[in-house]
């Protein structure tokens, strides 16, 4: 039987959404349009001059070399990030889930670094990996490699990579940990009688039905790369050295804030919106038939 | 069940993507004051981060906020990780003309300017300056202009001297320091500020903005190792084949692990080097005749000079430390026996050093005719900002203030307490009569280099628009060359070329 609620009061439902809806438009709709807006304009920083120049920001932007290098360097962060994180997370949830003693201390422990601000792992991680006062910078310069991420753009971008995963993991752990604890333990039960070995009952029945959370995770990972590394980028590297760290996030501040280009700085985030939008839109797209919703 | 989840899940994204992509520049919240620069520097990001629910999308967490930018220019490499205590501000008294000053002048240094304008607040019942700090240099010019676009300026805002040309287009949004003395009835006399400081922030003679804290670059230098290294710290190395030849020897007998470094790369061996052997950094004065200024320094010295530290930095005896200051630390931890720094790293480096150090003037190349003439300055002067609403006693308030600072008793006490430069002549030979120079030997070398010529076209400071830009440019080419993935000359050609395009598109936001 279901019983069901009928609202006659047609103003009623809208009341009700309204603290969500006043939120969403004040914060996201509105600050969007206004980059939209602003994208499309030529304007001194104090707001004394403004012209409209139409598209002549976008176009400028899509035709700068170090744009497209960003884009290059974004892609490259993101996929590893991404890679990474869930890789490692994956590992330590299927450790986690098992019986054994302390989990829960095992637990606890791994979800530490995900309470920690990311500019504050950065400069963790910027101490320990510093070329003449880290611990593991001297070590890995005292076993010859010349390490050095404040020169070398390849170690920077590692460095970076690393420090920004390491915080995102805690995050990925949970999430795969409760999806793994939420499958049945009767198919389990049932694949080890049938004699199935770890690997055999990792592939064919825990991956599959934890698929839409690795789903979500993969978007939400994507989504963090993007958007969320900010901190860890500006406290270790600037965007440096070269441009080997410069992604398309830091980027659109470097322009907007440091060289007070608003405009290059808005078509920049409406571009960076559009790709994300795009992608997760892909993701949705290619993924739906593949995913196994409970 | 799975349409609704993906609804959802896409809803979050898209809210999550539309916070993110904002570039609004909010104005920054009253914060803190921030550890200063140190290295690397310990910048503040609190990212509200919240504990995840498992069956929901965590609350989207936030675009970066303007906020979090470093420490930019030169000032307080001086400075330690003084714990962030929100000191409770003073009310303004009832009763007085009260203005508000901005500030980005992080502790310890910061402390000594809130005593400043304390003591003025003090010397008088009839104005009162409400000293605020808004976060380092960058934020406090973000916050200005943000301020500014609100109808909400305050009246004074201290603003770093990369960002004077930017102030200075910004016509209607400041109000130039020699029309407000004219408005006000204030007898500003130019002379009495040292040409070198005032020059920086002067359009011809009439002085634009009011010079505040200003240093410039000196070479420090590890006497304990120089002897090590068979060395005469007597006799410090006064030109480039000299530093080289010091920095080699350091390295080779073992004194330090590296021979010389630099802070503030375009600064000390860009900006002042450029200075100091009278060779323009662009046309146009470096940029004081006007907007169309284009850049010169791809010249065969600058390339030299740049080739110079690339084999420098191949034979092992230059180590690159790093963007802005984070090579400071390299010295006082005794990595490095030489480093160019900025004259108010004195007290870090005092504080944090475990050897006996003194200081030297810049090297020079002597084959260069009439090198060196004087330095130039870094730092960050006082901008009065135009707002709606100004009354005349609020600018009065101002040019009150700005006439205290210009005394020579504060200014010699401001030029020993946080060891920048004194702003006038005055407080220069207050501090000498005082007997300063002699307990503290050095100090007053980055005066001397500072003065020790009049300036020329070269060597009066800079006005390029969107300077931070082309620092950051010349970082990223310089980096690359000492990577060895292009040429001294591929560097600073490139280099050059970036600049102008940046420099066109000042132009183009001012027609």
């Amino acid at each position: 039987m279901q019983r069901r609620v009928i609202f006659n009061n047609r103003i009623l439902p809208y009341l009700l959404l309204l603290p969500q809806l006043a939120i969403t438009i004040v914060f996201f709709f509105w600050p969007a349009s206004q980059a939209i807006y602003q994208s499309l304009l030529r304007q001194d920083p104090f707001g004394l001059r403004t012209s409209f120049v139409f598209l002549q920001n976008f176009q400028t932007v899509l035709s700068d070399p170090l744009y497209l290098e960003a884009i290059e360097v974004t892609a490259i962060f993101s996929a590893s990030v991404t890679l990474f994180v869930m890789t490692l997370a994956l590992l330590l949830a299927l450790m986690a889930d098992r019986q054994i003693r302390g989990a829960r201390v095992y637990k606890t422990l791994l979800l530490w670094p995900y309470a920690l601000a990311p500019a504050v792992a950065a400069v963790l991680w910027g101490f320990i990996f510093h070329p003449s006062i880290g611990i593991l910078g001297k070590t890995l310069n005292g076993l010859g490699l010349n390490w050095d991420y404040q020169l070398n753009g390849t170690h920077a971008l590692v460095l970076i990579i690393v420090a920004s995963s390491w915080k995102q993991i805690a995050h990925n752990f949970l999430f795969f940990l409760a999806g793994l604890q939420s499958v049945p333990p009767s198919i389990v039960e049932a694949a080890m009688i049938d004699g199935a070995n770890s690997w055999r009952l990792f592939r064919k029945i825990l991956f599959p039905l934890i698929s839409p959370t690795t789903f979500y995770l993969l978007t939400i990972n994507l989504v963090f790369s993007f958007f969320d590394t900010f901190g860890v980028i500006h406290a270790l590297t600037h965007g440096g050295p070269g441009r080997a760290t410069t992604t398309l996030m830091y980027k659109v501040y470097m322009d907007g804030y440091v060289n007070l280009n608003l405009g290059h700085s808005a078509a920049q985030s409406v571009i960076l919106m559009v790709i994300v939008s795009a992608l997760v839109w892909l993701q949705f797209r290619s993924m739906e038939g593949k995913v196994h919703y409970a | 069940m799975k349409k609704l989840f993906v609804v959802l899940s896409l809803l979050v994204v898209f809210s999550m993507l539309l916070s993110a992509c904002a570039p609004q520049p909010t104005p920054a919240p009253a914060q803190p004051a921030a550890p200063a620069a140190k290295a690397p520097e310990p910048t503040k990001a609190p990212e509200p981060t919240k504990a995840p629910e498992p069956t929901k999308a965590p609350e989207p967490t936030k675009a970066p906020e303007p906020t979090k930018a470093p420490e930019p220019t030169k000032a307080p490499a001086a400075a330690p990780t003084a714990t962030p205590v929100p000191t409770p501000r003073p009310t303004p008294p009832p009763g007085r003309v009260t203005v508000e000053f901005w500030f980005g002048l992080g502790k310890p240094l910061g402390d000594v300017l809130e005593a400043v304008v304390m003591d003025f607040n003090k010397s008088q019942d009839k104005y009162y300056v409400d000293a605020i700090y808004k976060g380092g240099y960058a934020d406090t010019m973000n916050a200005a202009i943000a301020a500014f676009r609100a109808g909400k300026a305050p009246h004074i805002v201290q603003m770093f001297e990369v960002g004077t040309a930017t102030m200075m287009a910004a016509k209607g949004a400041i109000k130039p320091v020699y029309e407000l003395a004219k408005e006000t009835g204030w007898n500003l006399d130019p002379n009495i500020y040292i040409p070198a400081v005032r020059g920086y922030y002067s359009e011809g003679d009439k002085m634009i903005s009011m010079p505040l804290n200003s240093s410039t670059p000196i070479m420090y230098f590890n006497v304990d190792a120089f002897k090590k290294a068979g060395l005469d710290p007597a006799k410090p190395p006064q030109t480039w084949a000299e530093v080289r030849a010091a920095a080699k020897k350091l390295v080779d007998s073992g004194a330090t692990k590296c021979g010389m470094t630099f802070e503030w790369p375009t600064w000390t061996q860009l900006e002042n080097f450029s200075a100091i052997h009278n060779v323009p950094l662009a046309t146009k004065a470096n940029g004081m005749l006007g907007m169309d200024a284009e850049l010169k320094f791809n010249s065969d010295l600058h390339v030299r000079h740049l080739q110079t530290l690339m084999d420098m930095a191949k034979e092992g005896s230059f180590k690159y430390g790093g963007r802005d200051g984070a090579a400071t630390v390299l010295f006082p931890s005794g990595e490095c026996g030489i480093i160019m720094a900025s004259s108010a790293a004195r007290a870090r480096i005092q504080r944090e050093s475990q050897f006996t150090w003194d200081v030297t003037y810049l090297p020079y190349y002597d084959d260069v005719p009439g090198a060196p003439i004087n330095s130039i300055i870094g730092g960050a002067s006082l901008w009065v900002m135009n707002s709606p609403g100004r009354t005349a006693e609020e600018f009065k308030a101002v040019a009150e203030f700005f006439k205290y600072i210009s005394q020579p008793d504060v200014d010699a006490r401001w030029h020993q307490e946080t060891g920048y430069l004194p702003i006038t002549h005055g407080g220069y030979e207050k501090t000498k009569a005082a007997g300063y120079y002699e307990k503290n030997p050095g100090t007053d070398l980055p005066y001397k280099q500072l003065t020790r010529t009049q300036p020329t076209e070269n060597s009066l400071g800079l006005r390029l628009g969107n300077m931070p830009e082309i620092r950051v440019i010349v970082y990223e080419e310089w980096e690359k060359a000492f990577q060895g993935q292009q040429t001294a000359k591929q560097a600073m050609d490139n280099a050059v070329k970036r600049g102008n395009e940046v420099l066109r598109n000042f132009e183009k936001m001012y027609k």
